[in-house]
């Protein structure tokens, strides 16, 4: 079965539905009309883009393209983690929290796929490479900025808790448990869900387009099933960690609660 | 006011003698010059925190010292920089051992900062206690169901009482009290201070006792000062 190409008219049709919207949401005061427009652009030119470097990459094969590829797309998640934090870290905690968390479980979790589970040679294909490490870090990216902002957030609200607790002296594990808790559980929520109504509710990204692309179904739904396993634990690790880290920098070598390490809220 | 005191149940006392030669013993094996300071005392050196201080304050043993001064002076402020709950410069030290030479949550168990506004975060009042005075809580006006009691339930005198019991309870060597009658009516208000000296008597802890009240610590505090213009005053 042959792919059907789409001519830009299709596209625009596509396009005309989104302009819509964002019309729509300016009648309504939603005040979202300029960033749907300005996300639909960004959507376009950067998968543009990346068409173009896919192929570039495709055609020239090498470790090293591929590594420099991925570490862009580490730091463009690492920077969209930070941009949607309420009240992230001063300094460079708040860039390189989520990305080191990223880093750690996102590329572990890719590799262990490519050497081991997919058993590719050269383990750095680039058609499989990078978009099992876009999907891994899409949503790592979802679960780490979910859970950080959670973080922070709960701990401005309750900072009495917080405090009374190391006043009665507590040390700062057992004071921030169950905010800690509660913000690893809204990271992981999101992808709990949908491997709950995967292939009931909604047919996933990855099963999609092989079936677009003409796969026979069991082979698509197998390496469905590998990429919810994966995107489930990467997003899972990364949330702990970054948890971990977040917290361990809201409290100083004393065991003080310090929120001015925290910026000032910005609308994420 | 008899009748109160015979009335408080007394609890355990602390065995002084041991806690003071097994700190003697650590300190001369640290420094000679801590044996030149009170042993049994709480020593405030230089301590500054923002615009406050520095502050130099000693505290013997069963004494009770009053802190006030204008809202806003800093007077919350001290007592977290002592309970160490905010970076400050300067030195506070217990019975001749300084704060930074253990952890945070060990000064914190021996030297307790009780908030103004005291927080509850279990849903019943018992979880937040390990272990409690039965005596206590009935001095206080509650039945022993109280411990099952959603905490949404209290009222804002109940949870200050409720917070002092709390606080009491796990034998600290230090109290920092942050108005800790404001939410009382005057029944409680008397019985709560006749509750803390006679607890101050009978297990020689050392209390700074902050209110905005001076009447109230004249009657309870040993020595009062008062917050002027960044520094402590004796009145």
């Amino acid at each position: 079965m042959q792919i059907i190409p789409l001519s830009p008219l299709d596209l625009s049709i596509a396009a005309c539905l989104v302009i819509a919207l964002a019309l729509l949401s300016v009648r309504m005061e939603l005040g979202l009309g300029r960033q749907i427009i300005v996300a639909g652009i960004r959507t376009t030119v950067q998968l543009l883009l990346i068409g173009l470097v896919l192929k570039a990459l495709f055609a020239n094969v090498h470790v090293l393209w591929l590594i420099l590829m991925a570490i862009v797309m580490l730091i463009a998640a690492g920077r969209e983690v930070m941009r949607r934090q309420g009240r992230r870290f001063k300094g460079w905690w708040g860039f390189g929290m989520g990305t080191v968390s990223m880093f750690i479980s996102s590329f572990s979790i890719t590799l262990l796929a490519l050497t081991v589970v997919i058993d590719l040679s050269p383990w750095y294909r680039p058609q499989y490479a990078i978009p099992l490490l876009g999907m891994m870090l899409g949503n790592t990216m979802t679960g780490i900025s979910i859970s950080l902002d959670q973080l922070t957030r709960s701990s401005m609200e309750k900072k009495s808790v917080i405090e009374a607790r190391l006043m009665l002296g507590q040390d700062s594990a057992q004071a921030i448990q169950d905010i800690r808790r509660d913000s690893i559980r809204s990271g992981l929520i999101p992808i709990i869900n949908a491997m709950t109504v995967a292939g009931i509710v909604s047919l996933p990204g990855t099963m999609t387009g092989q079936i677009l692309a003409g796969a026979p179904p069991f082979e698509a739904v197998k390496y469905q099933i590998l990429i919810m396993f994966l995107i489930a634990s990467g997003t899972g690790f990364g949330t702990m960690c970054a948890v971990w880290l977040g917290s361990r920098r809201l409290f100083d070598e004393r065991q003080r609660l310090r929120l001015d390490r925290l910026r000032k809220k910005t609308e994420p | 006011m008899l009748l109160f005191l015979s009335s408080i149940p007394a609890r355990k006392k602390r065995d002084l003698r041991f806690t003071t030669t097994s700190h003697l013993a650590a300190s001369t094996q640290t420094s000679f010059q801590n044996l030149d300071n009170k042993m049994e005392s709480l020593q405030i050196k230089q301590l500054a925190i923002h615009h406050i201080g520095p502050v130099d304050l000693s505290i013997d043993r069963a004494e009770c010292v009053g802190i006030t001064g204008p809202s806003g002076a800093g007077k919350t402020l001290l007592l977290r920089a002592i309970a160490d709950m905010e970076p400050h410069t300067g030195e506070v030290c217990l019975n001749g051992i300084d704060s930074r030479s253990m952890p945070g949550p060990e000064w914190r168990r021996k030297v307790r900062m009780v908030p103004a506004e005291s927080s509850w975060w279990f849903d019943t009042v018992g979880e937040h206690f390990n272990g409690i005075d039965k005596d206590w809580l009935e001095y206080f006006g509650f039945g022993e169901d109280v411990l099952n009691w959603d905490i949404n339930r209290l009222s804002s005198g109940e949870r200050q009482r409720l917070s002092i019991i709390r606080s009491f309870s796990d034998q600290p060597e230090v109290f920092l009290l942050d108005e800790p009658t404001a939410n009382l009516d005057e029944e409680n208000i008397i019985k709560t201070e006749t509750f803390i000296a006679d607890y101050l008597k009978e297990n020689e802890t050392m209390i700074i006792w902050i209110s905005h009240d001076a009447a109230q610590l004249k009657r309870v505090a040993a020595r009062v000062f008062v917050i002027n213009n960044t520094r402590l005053e004796q009145l």
